[in-house]
């Protein structure tokens, strides 16, 4: 085995989620090169590992602008659901009208319809 | 008030604005570092950080908890960057290949940074910041912020491979910028 053919697979390796071979890991034993190439993936990896916890200092004003923004979408938010509430509203008072119309226009016909009996019977 | 995230969390979604202000609070510092290390700069990753907050905002309902919150976060923020960069490529009219570094990566073009810094960090910071966008966005997620491969390629759009060999990439043109020796004695070789 040759160590190009390792080298590929050292960077996964490095995070130790991935096993080698049996026989890739025969050649690293033996091989001072990809051991050392092994060792310096290895150093990368804990290195970002540790940025982790490091926490850039933000540029004056973030703070405020994403709050700012946020208000500004709560707001938009707010009016679009009074809108849509009073549409609701509108919607569901037509929707009353129309079926008291229709009601009064049942009884007004069935009113109409049993004078017609009568005045047949009589 | 509630401090805890998890408790402004839900005090959040019940449509307590405070709640969610104090998180911002307590996270946008976090969030700005990834949108920085994402972006590479100063400007780019304050408009990041701005619009995943307001995505958070509006999707507060979506998140379901069984992530951490903060995880929750970054992956906002990586599709943020991602959708961020994809347009300002688009606007330059050159797309970035994935070779293409952002920087030039000759030594000989800027000796006196090499040779002045002062730890593998400094040097790893400088020379993620040089990465390719796309190699430094996989890179970033997986190996500082630990998010799984396929959160990643979800954020960013792409295949689970091909976040893959995003990764492997990235961490081979790591250690080539960091470690040139094994590199220079193969190339002499050959």
């Amino acid at each position: 085995m040759r160590c190009d053919q390792v080298a590929e697979k050292l960077p996964e390796a490095s995070e130790g989620t991935f096993a080698l071979g049996r026989r890739e890991r025969r050649h690293v034993e033996s091989c001072l090169r990809c051991q050392a190439e092994l060792v310096q993936y290895r150093k990368i990896l804990r290195a970002m590992r540790a940025m982790r916890t490091e926490v850039l200092e933000a540029s004056p004003g973030l703070l405020a602008d994403i709050l700012a923004n946020i208000e500004e979408a709560g707001e938009r938010h707010a009016i679009r659901s009074l809108l849509t509430g009073r549409r609701v509203a509108y919607l569901g008072g037509l929707a009353a009208a129309g079926a008291a119309g229709a009601a009064g226009a049942i009884v007004i016909a069935a009113r109409n319809r049993s004078k017609a009996r009568i005045r047949l019977a009589s | 008030m509630p401090t805890d995230v998890a408790e402004l969390v839900a005090a959040a979604k019940e449509g307590d604005r405070s709640a969610f202000d104090e998180l911002v609070r307590q996270t946008y510092a976090e969030t700005y570092t990834l949108a920085y290390r994402l972006t590479g700069n100063e400007e780019d990753a304050r408009d990041v950080a701005q619009d995943a907050y307001l995505r958070a905002f509006r999707g507060l309902n979506r998140f379901r908890g069984d992530a951490q919150f903060s995880t929750w976060l970054y992956r906002i923020t990586a599709n943020c960057a991602a959708t961020f960069m994809g347009k300002r490529a688009r606007n330059r009219h050159e797309a970035l290949d994935e070779d293409t570094p952002l920087e030039d990566e000759r030594p000989e073009v800027d000796p006196e940074r090499r040779a002045h810094s002062l730890d593998l960090r400094d040097q790893l910071g400088a020379a993620i910041s040089e990465l390719p966008p796309k190699l430094r966005a996989v890179v970033v997620l997986r190996d500082i912020y630990d998010l799984p491969h396929e959160d990643i390629a979800a954020e960013l759009g792409i295949s689970v491979a091909a976040a893959k060999v995003r990764l492997h990439r990235a961490r081979h043109k790591l250690r080539s910028t960091l470690f040139p020796e094994i590199d220079e004695v193969e190339a002499r070789a050959v």
